[in-house]
């Protein structure tokens, strides 16, 4: 007895029931370690505080309500120009990788020169250092430059750590536009840069975009350790620094801290849900077939 | 493909911004690192060299334990990673309904900002009033409560829990591309063949996918060693040390007790192990492209 059936299956993707059910419990299983943190986070957030500090452990709340999302605007005033800031670093951050990215890796993809696999092998090695390794020097570097205390100070060196993967995403994109376009360019009297500007660009649009995406999303998602060394000033914190406001003096007002990190969570899942089919295969493209 | 004079001067020069930059954020600094590691930089106008003594004097018990912690710290979690990665790829790569939602339901730790989601593992470790002591006590697997990041042994594998939980996603996603990459009739072959649905992934799927195994444990291993934001946010280093891998003591030691000198040498330390890791990644890659093309 199989389950799903329709002529249109192949034999090898027919199941028994029992193959079924063993392979949603796996998946259910799977999603449950993966998202159990969000689901408790949650309910934590629904809940009120006396009763997340009392025992015996409820996992459902009792009386919940989303009180919690308007009391942590008042509990961290500030709290609305974290999110703020969070967006501007990785939005400034995204903009200079994409500045420098675009033209490299349409170099990498087109042209053949001496040096160019060292080069390549040098861009991918920058990403086995962590910002942390380097802590130390960029520390000293940023206070040289005047730049401690400042946007700058988590937007330069953050954005340094993306390069790499965006240009090893980008360069695959870009070796698959075909190579006749320049010949034809070339033809027709057209100068490198008009032909990079006018032809390539264009076509390469959509790739562009992917990367932009997948750099804006490493752009937010990363935001600690610079964010907690180069940068002391509230008004400059970004969300995750911003978020130990809420652990107070004494207690940690934890509904209140779980209920802003899904606030700020929500960009994040608003674009997954959005362009899902892009980030699939963009986060992959340049990882399976080079 | 023609490369005349012109083209090559142009190449460079689309190549020249990014490569300026990556030397002054990336390359300079590490250079300063070494350099620094042979001085006592620290908040003082004055540095002087002080040779080797930098290093005479991190080289202790102390350190080498905590080496011998970060490569375990790193071992286990780069391997549990690699079989969660498998084991979901599996899953969500079998022909059931519903799969599509399946996968973009495992990006969530992957793509929401990390030190959310730690923060949300920190709560889920608390001992009094968080879900895991809650749900064990519950079911009456522990007699009391368990306070997950006070004690070191329960502290070090509740950070590669959450560690795994952050690299899964990306494991998974790129093992089921690579899965996906796979000619379908070498299954169809099999399965005609009599092939049970084990033999078929012990002979076809194994083999055919241990180049993307091997890529990623290698990437998933310069990443793991590199972790810092997990461990800082859950314990930062302790109970007494006792997580504290090579880049929390790094840092203790260069931001938290802005000994620079001291903290570059560790820094130089980390450096060498990834430069070794990054060599062998390099070297196993070309193989593989060579096997590959044959």
């Amino acid at each position: 007895m199989a389950m799903f059936r329709n002529d249109n299956t192949p034999m090898i993707d027919r199941y028994r029931w029992w193959e079924i059910a063993l392979i949603y419990c796996g998946i259910f299983a799977f999603l449950f370690f993966l998202l159990s943190p969000f689901i408790e986070g949650f309910l934590v957030s629904l809940k009120p505080l006396s009763q997340l500090f009392s025992s015996p452990y409820r996992f459902w709340p009792e009386n919940g309500s989303f009180a919690a999302y308007f009391s942590m605007w008042e509990t961290v005033p500030g709290f609305a120009r974290y999110i703020f800031n969070s967006f501007l670093i990785s939005t400034v951050a995204t903009v200079i990788v994409l500045l420098l990215v675009v033209p490299a890796s349409y170099a990498f993809a087109r042209f053949r020169f001496r040096g160019m696999g060292l080069v390549l092998a040098a861009f991918l090695a920058v990403s086995m250092f962590s910002g942390a390794v380097l802590l130390i020097p960029l520390f000293r570097l940023m206070r040289t430059l005047g730049l401690l205390n400042t946007y700058w100070a988590m937007i330069v060196p953050g954005a340094a750590f993306l390069i790499p993967s965006a240009i090893w995403l980008l360069r695959t994109y870009m070796m698959r536009i075909p190579p006749e376009l320049n010949e034809a360019a070339y033809m027709d009297g057209a100068s490198q840069f008009y032909t990079f500007r006018r032809v390539i660009l264009p076509i390469a649009r959509p790739g562009i975009i992917v990367v932009a995406i997948v750099t804006f999303i490493g752009a937010y998602s990363q935001q600690f350790i610079f964010a907690l060394t180069f940068n002391s000033k509230t008004e400059y914190m970004p969300l995750p620094i911003g978020l130990y406001a809420f652990f107070g003096k004494q207690d940690v007002v934890w509904n209140e801290l779980m209920a802003a990190s899904f606030v700020g969570i929500l960009p994040a899942l608003v674009i997954i849900f959005f362009l899902q089919r892009y980030l699939v295969g963009g986060l992959t493209a340049g990882a399976v077939k080079q | 493909m023609t490369t005349s004079r012109s083209a090559m001067i142009f190449a460079w020069a689309l190549l020249a911004p990014a490569i300026l930059y990556v030397l002054i954020i990336v390359a300079w600094p590490l250079f300063e690192t070494f350099r620094l590691s042979f001085t006592d930089a620290s908040l003082r106008k004055i540095t002087n060299y002080v040779g080797w003594r930098n290093y005479e004097k991190i080289f202790n018990e102390t350190f080498l334990t905590v080496i011998g912690r970060t490569f375990i710290w790193t071992f286990f979690s780069v391997l549990l990673k690699m079989v969660i990665g498998m084991c979901g790829a599996v899953l969500l790569n079998a022909a059931v309904p519903g799969r599509n939602l399946f996968r973009i339901l495992t990006m969530p730790p992957w793509i929401v900002p990390m030190a959310i989601g730690i923060f949300m593992w920190g709560w889920m470790y608390n001992g009094q009033f968080g879900m895991i002591s809650g749900l064990l006590q519950r079911f009456g697997l522990t007699d009391g409560p368990v306070a997950f990041l006070a004690y070191g042994n329960t502290a070090f594998w509740a950070t590669i829990v959450t560690d795994v939980w952050i690299g899964v996603p990306m494991v998974t996603i790129y093992f089921l591309a690579a899965m996906q990459a796979i000619p379908k009739d070498l299954y169809e072959a099999a399965w005609t063949d009599g092939a049970s649905r084990w033999t078929r992934f012990r002979r076809i799927t194994l083999p055919l996918m241990s180049p993307a195994i091997i890529t990623m444990s290698m990437l998933s291993l310069i990443a793991t060693f590199n972790s810092f934001d997990i461990i800082w946010i859950l314990t930062q280093g302790g109970p007494s040390g006792q997580t504290t891998t090579m880049i929390i003591d790094t840092y203790q030691v260069a931001i938290g007790s802005k000994k620079y000198g001291e903290g570059a040498a560790r820094a130089v330390v980390i450096c060498i192990f990834l430069s070794l890791f990054c060599i062998a990644y390099f070297r196993i890659t070309r193989r593989l492209h060579a096997t590959e093309k044959a």
